[in-house]
């Protein structure tokens, strides 16, 4: 195994597109080092990128929106707090990754190029409106976070790209969003199912409004439908209801230890219902 | 044993809560557990493991592994004696496979090389030619007529013809009438319950560090219960005697029951034979959960009569039990303690210990017990809800006391269940208002407790501080409850007083701290130790007095002159004759060993409150209570501590841990993210009540109190959900899926 510290994201990226064998992209390492010590994956190259310029960093972009570098730990969003206040549930849902002690080491980006289906952090930015940028071979570009993924463990990216950090849009006015995961447990744990909604009012009516699910599909998904379920209505049960469905029918999960098809399908239209109230207060309470 | 007059009853340490003696090492890091064991020279060892359920062994080709660097030997079964019988091979056939695999992680071979990770790619180079057979991993299948045959010939005499080979063993017990006392029954109850495998789920995997020489000399320092029982295993496995084999046991991150076998250490020991230098074995998580023991799973079957009253007239079960590839699952424990609590005039059960390709099945916390406990107090909740009675009420009603004949046949002697019930009753959670989506659950439960095999040894130091030395490993705070009984017994200061847990080597055999013995047993001798230190010590104040022994008689730490003709002497203390004992006569020791048989059974009542999420399944534990009878509570904080543990894993057992098995016959959630013990934050702090009904077997009245808290809580927690949700759930874990789809099946 060779282990890089390249200093810059080009560099990085022409280590990773020279590469002959499997190369994996270190972060905080909390996916990356487990995969190792279980005999999940042995890398030929493990391309460091902590000491990289700017990748811990925390930044306001000039239209009111954030970048969130590639290596910022998960408590570094969770001590942010006009971060907090902007995206409430994109930090609540990489907060439920892993313990204290993973929190500080695992990263929002780790988290999306693990390829998880049930990652938690990815749905708040899915419907966040979240994008990555990219440095590759053929350049730079920004991409949606849910073109990210495309099946359990597998994202989107060539050979040699390297996401360098996420892009959070401005929150802009009477805006909130919630992400919640249904675990057996407490803590943790494997989200079995995870639904993310972000919205905004105008008074009591919603004007947008984006809804993500996790863990109940290859890949964690936005459902337009869902969405649009909820736009121009007040939150109304109706409106919820078709919410609820919306989501149930956009579920196409597995069957396995963690959770059986019916469950998850159910579940995740339970807790839309929920998430959909966190967030409609939270844009109620924003100015 | 100890005369009830002769027990004590004003103690001066005894019920007092002093810091534990090993606490500071244990908070610092200080303390050395076994994978923190080093030799010069040490080698690491790696095992390679079936990824088959079922397969039969062709070829083991390990040039490859061998040809690596670093690497100083390879073991196989070819490496371990032929010839073993009984239980003997049992071992020897789950430490290293034989002609077959016999379940998902069995070990086949084991690498010892120069570093833990050259050890790791060595096994995966050991290369295993298998030919996968058909398995069966659930105990109701693998009793079917065309069940793949685990093994022919593994059963005993009790097994009658016809039953399929993998029933190794039928036990069959009780009384009285059936027919009738069913008739006089208002009500009667047939349902099937069924439990799921769990593990122990200790932190620390097991580990040792091996030395054996061609000379058959070894050395072995390992993680566990019982270090005598380890070294009678190995040797037997090997082939060794047992005395040149000395065994030093680590401190112990949690054992439940699970460390009082080998897994291993043999293989350590086999591989240090063949590389001629010390070898360690760290377990990964995986490897704990995947290939050694958790606990039996059991299908039940119970008919359960029951008078309008509350009286029981009638109990029957069928119990079978799967304990892994081996014979051994606890079933008659099951049986013995489903009814333990209840005078029931006719009883029939019926039991079977059936194996399965699965690990071999290992002690858990009142082995067996807390499968009876679900099905039996499940049964008489359902008849309580059935018919409107109270259920503490109908317990007290039914409830065994001294002079009770037990459900499987022995007479009670003094014991304690009234009073947990009373208690319970009594205490303020039994009567707090339940919010929505809330139900109460209760349950008793019984474990009979050990006393074993014990040798424990004392000794006076030259300063007046005393040292004892016990076989029994401190898992649960046993060493601040020999020390307090030492200290009880000589009047001298707990922090005068260091319990030293010594290796095979020091002491005579001792049991593991296994059956709630430990304070018990090990308690026992250490006060029949000290006493006889201290007729020791009058007898040197006597001699320098120039009186009679018989006039001097020990107290508060001092010999005194006691009696009409004692003369007049100042109280001579403990440190005063310590300091002199070379020129008075030598080392002042005290000695005792037995086979104590006073143990007394210990009973517990629980008291839960579950919340229900009736939209998602998902419970909560709201409010728990454990009221159990200590006999006589030593250390209070850590029988409180295990009155809380045993509710812990309950409640884990009864929602979420689960050995979850694929078609393929694999271990679906060999990690803690999928095993799901419950983590610090699903649990509320859990209340205890100590009851204190003395034993008349132990001098201070001590009974066993580790193990009873774990029978009632599955049921408990059954009874509360179905209070919470009007569904009855017979299946555990009662996973939120279930749950949810009991409540949308109920409509």
């Amino acid at each position: 195994m060779r282990y890089h510290t390249p200093s810059s994201f080009e560099e990085a990226s022409e280590i990773a597109a020279a590469a002959p064998g499997i190369t994996r992209i270190l972060a905080g390492g909390t996916d990356v080092l487990v995969q190792l010590r279980a005999d999940i994956v042995e890398p030929d190259d493990l391309i460091d990128i902590k000491r990289i310029s700017g990748t811990g960093d925390i930044t306001r972009s000039d239209d009111g929106g954030w970048v969130i570098g590639a290596a910022v730990p998960g408590v570094s969003l969770s001590e942010h707090a006009a971060l907090c206040a902007d995206w409430p549930g994109v930090v609540e849902g990489m907060a439920l990754v892993g313990s204290t002690q993973v929190q500080g080491r695992a990263t929002l980006t780790g988290n999306l190029c693990n390829g998880s289906p049930a990652a938690d952090s990815v749905p708040g930015m899915i419907a966040a409106g979240a994008e990555v940028s990219v440095v590759g071979p053929q350049g730079p570009r920004r991409i949606a976070i849910e073109s990210v993924p495309v099946g359990p463990g597998k994202i989107s990216l060539a050979k040699g790209e390297i996401v360098t950090a996420i892009h959070l849009p401005s929150r802009g006015a009477q805006g909130g969003d919630a992400y919640e995961r249904f675990i057996p447990r407490t803590e943790m744990d494997i989200a079995v199912v995870g639904v993310a909604v972000n919205l905004r009012r105008d008074g009591a009516t919603i004007t947008e409004a984006r809804v993500a699910i996790g863990a109940v599909a290859p890949t964690p998904l936005l459902v337009p439908e869902a969405g649009a379920a909820l736009v121009g209505s007040t939150l109304d049960d109706a409106s919820l209801a078709a919410l609820s469905e919306a989501v149930s029918a956009a579920c196409n999960p597995i069957d396995d230890k963690r959770g059986t098809i019916e469950f998850r399908t159910h579940v995740a239209g339970v807790l839309a219902k929920r998430v959909a109230r966190t967030a409609y207060d939270r844009a109620g309470d924003a100015k | 044993m100890m005369a009830l007059d002769d027990r004590k009853t004003n103690f001066k340490y005894i019920g007092t809560r002093p810091d534990r003696p090993d606490g500071l090492d244990k908070v610092t890091g200080r303390a050395r557990y076994g994978a923190d064991i080093q030799a010069p020279g040490m080698l690491h060892g790696a095992i390679v493991r079936s990824p088959h359920a079922h397969a039969r062994i062709l070829k083991i080709d390990a040039s490859k592994a061998l040809a690596l660097k670093g690497v100083k030997a390879v073991v196989t079964r070819a490496d371990f004696p032929t010839g073993l019988t009984g239980e003997d091979w049992n071992l020897q056939e789950n430490v290293m496979a034989g002609e077959k695999a016999l379940y998902d992680g069995h070990a086949v071979a084991a690498v010892a090389a120069s570093s833990a990770l050259i050890a790791r790619d060595a096994a995966k180079l050991v290369e295993v030619e298998y030919e996968p057979l058909p398995h069966v991993t659930d105990v109701d299948a693998a009793m079917r007529p065309d069940a793949p045959v685990i093994r022919e010939g593994a059963a005993d005499y009790s097994v009658p013809e016809g039953m399929h080979p993998n029933v190794v063993r039928r036990i069959e017990f009780g009384r009285g009438d059936m027919d009738a006392a069913f008739a006089e029954a208002d009500e009667v109850l047939e349902a099937t319950y069924r439990t799921e495998a769990t593990h122990q789920g200790y932190i620390e995997p097991h580990a040792c560090l091996a030395q054996l020489g061609a000379d058959g000399k070894g050395e072995l320092w390992c993680c566990t219960q019982g270090h005598w029982f380890v070294r009678r295993m190995c040797a037997s496995v090997l082939g060794l005697d047992a005395s040149q084999l000395r065994v030093t046991p680590s401190e112990i991150g949690g054992g439940f029951g699970g460390k009082t076998t080998i897994f291993i250490d043999p293989v350590a020991l086999a591989l240090s034979r063949k590389a001629g230098r010390p070898v360690k074995i760290v377990m990964s998580r995986s490897e704990v959960l995947r290939a050694t023991g958790p606990t039996a799973s059991a299908s039940m079957d119970i008919k359960l009569g029951m008078k309008r009253d509350g009286t029981i007239t009638a109990a029957q079960g069928t119990f079978r039990l799967q304990g892994g590839a081996f014979p051994g699952a606890p079933t008659a424990e099951t049986m013995q303690c489903a009814f333990a609590c209840y005078e029931i005039p006719a009883i029939l059960e019926i039991g079977y210990d059936v194996i399965t390709n699965r690990p071999k099945q290992a002690a858990y916390r009142a082995p067996g017990a807390p499968m009876g406990a679900f099905a039996a107090e499940s049964a008489i909740d359902e008849l309580c809800r059935r018919m409107g009675l109270d259920p503490l009420e109908v317990r007290l009603k039914n409830a065994v006391k001294e002079g009770s004949k037990s459900s499987y046949g022995p007479t009670y002697p003094r014991i304690g269940l009234v009073e947990t019930l009373e208690a319970a009753k009594a205490h303020p959670h039994y009567s707090a208002p339940l919010g929505p989506n809330q139900g109460r659950g209760v349950a008793s439960g019984y474990w009979f407790n050990w006393g074993g095999e014990t040798s424990v040894s004392m000794a006076v130091s030259e300063d007046g501080t005393v040292q004892v030395s016990v076989g029994t490993p401190d898992i649960g705070g046993s060493r601040a409850s020999m020390s307090l009984m030492a200290a009880e017994a000589l009047g001298i200061p707990y922090e005068n007083v260091r319990c030293n847990v010594v290796d095979t080597g020091a002491l005579g055999v001792n049991e593991p701290t296994h059956g709630s013995r430990a304070t018990y047993a090990s308690g026992l001798a250490t006060i029949e130790a000290a006493r006889e230190i201290a007729g020791k010590l009058c007898q040197r104040a006597a001699d320098k007095w120039g009186i009679d022994a018989e006039a001097v008689i020990w107290e508060d730490g001092c010999a005194k002159p006691s009696g009409p003709n004692a003369g007049d002497f100042p109280p001579m203390p403990i440190a005063e004759i310590a300091a002199e004992m070379g020129q008075t006569g030598g080392p002042i020791s005290g000695h005792f060993e037995a086979t104590p048989n006073g143990h007394g059974g210990s009973f517990g009542t629980h008291i839960v409150d579950i919340e229900v999420d009736p939209e998602t399944g998902r419970t909560t534990v709201v409010r728990y209570t454990v009221v159990q009878d200590a006999g006589k509570a030593i250390h209070p904080a850590y029988v409180e501590g295990q009155f809380q543990g045993g509710a812990a894993q309950g409640i884990g057992w009864a929602l979420n841990e689960e050995y979850i098995y694929g078609t393929d016959g694999r271990l679906q959630n060999p990690v803690f993210l999928d095993y799901r013990v419950p983590v610090a934050s699903d649990l509320p702090m859990i209340d205890t009540v100590i009851v204190e009904v003395p034993n008349p077997g132990h001098p201070y009245g001590v009974r066993g109190v580790g193990e009873t808290g774990i029978t009632p809580p599955l049921p408990a927690i059954a009874n509360a959900v179905a209070g919470a949700t009007g569904v009855r759930l017979r299946q555990l874990p009662m996973t939120p899926p279930r749950i949810l789809a009991a409540i949308q099946a109920n409509g």
